[in-house]
């Protein structure tokens, strides 16, 4: 589709009278902004590449070592998973890790949600003095790499005698820049100041406007925000592998490297481990995905 | 829960008494008190709690790194620039600068080109348009660990697919892992096949937003799509860009999981291979830090240094940027 117009164009230039029906077709096509053949084949085969990892991934845990080994390899998924499955739960407590990791994954998700829409309310709704410099602040520190800060982190972990627990993972997961960012950003555009009046003279409290107006309208924007922070917690590594020591107190990604990173490396049993890691996150995917889409398209527009 | 249920128990004493009730001085003075304090006490819990895990570490790592400071001991010297200079002075230092930088130009440079073009073709109008959308972003959901161990595996020198379709198209295995130039290019394809179809996704929403006529027109002149995507797009949504090449550097420059868990079996995961051929300065990091020693200090000076190198890089891709725009 990108050449066609090109080539067209090149012979034309010195006679413009008739026009091809080829170079019409581009024209309405473009008009009614239609991809060619050419646009499906590159997204097909992008589609392809992206889900081509995670599908070998089940390929591969789906099999014993010896398959590997084979001649063209195989790339079909074999009987063996629910084998694997046990070995996995066998060598690392693995259902431990789960737990773990939902546990965390659910906090944090609840408090940045709440936190955020809470901050969110205050910047876009509400008047207070400094509100400009304080929101610029705020989007300020998306950018700060706080990923460096983490040996003060861990000797203040150690102070408070968190070290190697599940608290040490939250606490620093609590609230997060572009939540606040991004409420404030929604609230703003979706509450209509009216309706904090109407609720102010009727005599709500600021906090009682907040639980009952402001809460559920919120709740669009608070399902991305959610979906969002629940991947991104789920997904957190460099942290929790310093923090926590004891293979009952990992997460699922901490418990997949100690898979990963034995002397010998099974690799059947690393990618079950995976598999089993990734699962939960792809259910939340194929229910939430178009929301996590229009978080992440809506964050870079007013980004 | 408790806050909501006082005002609307004042209002029933209030209709009780039989007369609308005139406020006293008591109330109002509540009620400016809830207008001014409310605010504040709403935005409070995020600046805390970001100010004591965030800013706070972050912050201390300076002070940190300009001591002699290990978990192993109660001494703590100050030594001014001392861990500095020896840092300075480390050739694993400088390596794993170079293979941090040498990466983070490896994935992003064609990530975010090969996410300019997705974005150009989502603008149209698909069939199955969510379909397409859902499955651009499908490798941001895996985790960084996923997708490190799924691709070892594809990169492995003996049973890895890449080394098969390779060796099936006529060309040699490559033993991805030991080169330094093979195991950058690994690294940076899990990079860049996470983060593609991510930042696809935030140039379609910057795009969506330019006025389509602007295209019709230069249809109408002659220009190609292609030419349009370079010419009208691009410097369209170049804040969104500037942005993305931001957030990619700050992101890039700190790798850690793809080269740790590609290093695989024990110590040269820490390393970043048997002759630190992809260790990378976040892993740098780690080793001295929390692998060997807990040297506290000296980690702190490598932490603090990379944050410099990441402000100084945000920076000039900044100028370089603004640069462009007041030239074009």
């Amino acid at each position: 589709m990108t050449t066609a117009p090109t080539a067209e164009a090149a012979p034309q230039r010195p006679r413009p009278a008739p026009v091809s029906a080829r170079k019409r077709r581009a024209y309405l096509r473009l008009m009614r902004n239609r991809p060619g053949r050419l646009a499906y084949l590159t997204l097909v085969a992008v589609l392809f590449f992206s889900a081509f990892p995670l599908y070998y991934s089940v390929v591969v845990a789906s099999r014993d070592n010896s398959a590997l080994g084979q001649i063209p390899p195989p790339l079909l998924p074999g009987a063996n998973l629910v084998a694997n499955v046990e070995r996995v739960f066998t060598t690392v407590p693995f259902d431990a890790a789960l737990i773990n990791s939902v546990t965390v994954s659910v906090a944090i998700t609840a408090s940045v949600v709440f936190f955020s829409t809470l901050a969110g309310f205050a910047f876009a709704k509400l008047r207070f003095t400094a509100a400009r410099v304080l929101l610029v602040a705020v989007v300020a520190t998306m950018m700060v790499p706080v990923q460096l800060g983490v040996i003060p982190l861990y000797m203040l972990m150690i102070e408070l005698e968190w070290t190697d627990t599940l608290w040490a993972v939250i606490a620093p997961g609590l609230v997060n820049a572009f939540g606040v960012f991004f409420m404030t950003q929604y609230l703003r555009g979706a509450l209509p100041g009216e309706l904090i009046e109407a609720a102010r003279v009727d005599g709500a409290s600021t906090f009682r406007i907040f639980w009952q107006v402001v809460m559920p309208a919120a709740r669009p924007a608070a399902v991305v925000l959610g979906v969002l922070t629940f991947l991104t917690a789920w997904n957190d590594y460099f942290w929790p592998l310093i923090v926590l020591s004891s293979p009952e107190h990992y997460t699922v990604q901490v418990a997949l490297s100690t898979l990963a990173g034995g002397y010998v490396t099974d690799q059947s049993l690393v990618l079950t481990g995976t598999v089993l890691a990734t699962l939960p996150l792809l259910a939340v995917f194929a229910l939430l995905g178009k929301y996590m889409i229009s978080g992440i398209m809506q964050g870079a527009v007013k980004g | 829960m408790s806050l909501d249920t006082r005002p609307a128990a004042a209002k029933r004493r209030t209709a009780a008494d039989g007369r609308p009730a005139p406020i006293g001085p008591w109330r109002h003075r509540l009620y400016r008190l809830d207008l001014k304090a409310s605010p504040f006490l709403y935005i409070a819990p995020f600046f805390a709690l970001f100010a004591a895990f965030g800013l706070f570490p972050l912050a201390f790592t300076a002070w940190v790194s300009m001591h002699d400071w290990s978990l192993l001991s109660d001494e703590r010297a100050f030594v001014g620039v001392e861990n500095y200079t020896a840092l300075l002075s480390d050739p694993y230092f400088w390596n794993a600068l170079a293979n941090t930088v040498s990466i983070l130009a490896l994935s992003t440079a064609p990530q975010l080109l090969a996410a300019l073009l997705l974005a150009h073709l989502l603008t149209m109008r698909l069939r199955g348009q969510t379909f397409f959308r859902m499955g651009m972003l499908l490798p941001n959901v895996a985790s960084v660990v996923a997708v490190a161990v799924i691709f070892s595996q594809l990169f492995g020198r003996d049973f890895g697919l890449v080394n098969w379709v390779l060796e099936s198209l006529g060309a040699g295995r490559i033993d991805w892992q030991t080169g330094r130039a093979s195991s950058h290019v690994a690294i940076a394809v899990m990079v860049a096949w996470k983060w593609t179809g991510y930042n696809a996704l935030i140039y379609l929403a910057a795009m969506q937003a330019v006025p389509r006529e602007i295209y019709e027109s230069a249809h109408l002149d002659g220009a190609s799509r292609l030419q349009q995507l370079f010419r009208i797009t691009v410097p369209m949504i170049r804040p969104t860009i500037v942005f993305t090449v931001i957030v990619s550097t700050i992101y890039g420059l700190q790798i850690f999981a793809e080269p740790q868990l590609f290093g695989g079996a024990g110590p040269n995961g820490v390393t970043g291979g048997s002759s630190r051929q992809f260790q990378t300065l976040t892993l740098y990091l780690y080793e001295h830090a929390f692998n060997r020693g807990f040297e506290f200090g000296y980690a702190s000076a490598v932490a603090w240094t990379m944050f410099a190198v990441i402000v100084l890089v945000a920076l000039l891709n900044y100028l370089f940027i603004r640069r462009i725009r007041s030239a074009s």
